[in-house]
């Protein structure tokens, strides 16, 4: 009944579409805010003022403590790209993300072709990987694989090291795998069946109906959630910090640690969370934007 | 249970796999007790997630402007920041500074408190999201209809937009309360004595870290199991005839 819902994209004309990420006025209402000229004066003064206060503060207290303000500054080096020499930081958290996304969106498409595959036993086993990755706590798959991977692989006589970070993005593929199989799933399930009959009457064979016909229509459906995966894997990175991974989480706690007062805790979280936004926004609105693109043009 | 006891002890004494939670009385009983508690905190920051999105999805159609922005920023930050990094937030950062103020010594809230309260800000994010999307999708000309019949606008809310926002939301809703339950796992990082904290003491006194790896996974996907079974029955009950594919 595809064809009868015309744009609203619903069969039901009492009901208007359901669509949460399509927010009507605040996503357009932020992007305003984040570039007017109001905002970027209140931004500036809000700083100026905080920076004052804080001198004013430490001179009130004692003329050599620094202020907060120095204290960002003095850690922000190590809580953005590791110690010295070391690779870790905030940037780790990034191509961490980057490589577990590339890695589980290779995967879970195969698993994903495997779901919509005419052979009975392989729909069934990649239905059960894709559920049992889909429905387990990332946090219990990265002690899983953390805890229970070798620390070390030996090819022959070389003995390659295998480094905590590595097993982490791994294990962080592997959610990333079931969901993008998942979203390969349901766009392949949504292409009408008109275009199969009418590919196989043009002797198509089923790879090549699938290659050159269905997914290519898919990669507009696929997109946008996908993206969305994308920050939900961003934003469970920290996680790998649990595990003694050097990634931005730790060393802002080693930096709270070595500093030792109470009254850097909360611009020091602060500073690390607006990082994770001002990456993670700008994607979550570009999101919107093509899911709301997309859905016109259905 | 003595056979089953002695089932696992064989196990143990034949194949080396050590399953102490079967046959040591104080395992057992600690590991129940972090599968309870994992189960009360989904409980109690699902229901806190719900009042959080309910009274959000309200707040965001105030007519003032302000109002919603201060909404619409709760969302983006709570959508926008690692869940992890939050509960630190709240737990170190929060209590410290509010214990301070209020000069109470050694914090104000147990990691517990601060577990249900960080989850539930996360997920009533998200939730305002999907409730607000819910009440949208009832058009402004059925509930002029209801209007035009005559219902007052309590009655109208009860009777016409409830039922029909809370029908086309359910999926969606259902989505992200798994997968809070599923975050909860993240309250090991402040401590909170639940599944995963709890098997992490019993490997580190045992030495069975596979054994209970291997159970701390299918516990989870059992209770998860449980609950999507639950709410995809409860979804096709309530279904809009028509609505969506």
């Amino acid at each position: 009944m595809k064809h009868l819902s015309g744009s609203t994209g619903t069969d039901l004309p009492v009901m208007l579409p359901f669509r949460p990420g399509a927010a009507t006025w605040d996503a357009r209402d932020w992007a305003g805010i984040a570039t007017s000229k109001r905002f970027g004066l209140a931004l500036a003064l809000v700083l100026i003022s905080w920076i004052l206060v804080d001198s004013a503060y430490a001179q009130m207290v004692g003329g050599k403590s620094q202020t907060v303000w120095e204290t960002l500054v003095k850690w922000t080096p190590l809580m953005m790209f590791g110690p010295q020499g070391q690779f870790g930081g905030f940037i780790l958290n990034i191509v961490v993300s980057f490589i577990a996304m590339a890695l589980g969106t290779f995967m879970g498409l195969w698993m994903g072709l495997g779901q919509v595959s005419t052979n009975r036993f392989i729909k069934r086993a990649c239905w059960i990987v894709t559920q049992l990755f889909r429905n387990s706590p990332w946090l219990v798959l990265l002690f899983y694989f953390m805890l229970l991977l070798p620390f070390y692989i030996n090819i022959g006589d070389t003995r390659i090291e295998v480094s905590g970070w590595a097993k982490a993005t791994f294990a962080l593929s592997l959610p990333i795998m079931a969901n993008v199989s998942e979203i390969v799933r349901g766009a392949v399930g949504s292409i009408p069946t008109g275009q199969w009959e009418s590919a196989e009457s043009l002797a198509f064979s089923r790879t090549q109906t699938m290659w050159r016909i269905i997914l290519p229509q898919c990669i507009k459906r696929m997109v946008p959630p996908w993206m969305n995966w994308y920050c939900i894997l961003t934003m469970s990175t920290p996680l790998i910090s649990i595990l003694g991974v050097a990634d931005g989480m730790t060393l802002t706690q080693d930096a709270l640690a070595a500093e030792g007062r109470s009254e850097y805790l909360i611009p020091m979280y602060l500073w690390l969370m607006s990082w994770f936004f001002i990456y993670s926004y700008p994607i979550a609105l570009w999101t919107r934007k093509l899911e709301n693109r997309f859905a016109v043009n259905q | 249970m003595e056979t089953v006891a002695e089932w696992f002890l064989w196990l143990k004494e034949a194949h080396g796999i050590k399953l102490t939670i079967f046959y040591d009385e104080l395992d057992r009983t600690r590991f129940l007790s972090g599968v309870w508690t994992t189960i009360h905190l989904s409980f109690v920051c699902v229901l806190a997630s719900i009042v959080i999105g309910m009274a959000g999805a309200w707040l965001q159609m105030s007519p003032v402007v302000w109002v919603r922005r201060v909404m619409s920023g709760y969302i983006a930050f709570f959508r926008n920041t690692p869940p992890l990094v939050q509960l630190y937030f709240f737990y170190f950062a929060v209590d410290s500074a509010l214990s301070g103020m209020l000069g109470i010594r050694g914090g104000i809230m147990s990691s517990y408190g601060w577990a249900v309260i960080a989850l539930s800000f996360f997920a009533g994010a998200f939730n305002t999201e999907i409730f607000r999307a819910g009440i949208e999708s009832v058009p402004k000309s059925t509930i002029e209809g209801a209007q035009s019949l005559g219902y007052s606008r309590f009655q109208i809310y009860r009777y016409i937009t409830f039922p029909l926002a809370y029908r086309v939301c359910l999926p969606s809703l259902n989505n992200n309360l798994i997968n809070l339950v599923k975050t909860t796992t993240v309250a090991y990082a402040i401590a909170v004595p639940e599944t995963l904290y709890i098997s992490n003491q019993i490997w580190s006194d045992e030495y069975n870290v596979p054994e209970m790896m291997n159970v701390v996974w299918i516990v989870y996907l059992v209770l998860v199991g449980i609950l999507v079974w639950l709410m995809h029955r409860w979804e096709k009950a309530i279904r809009v005839p028509g609505f969506g594919q």
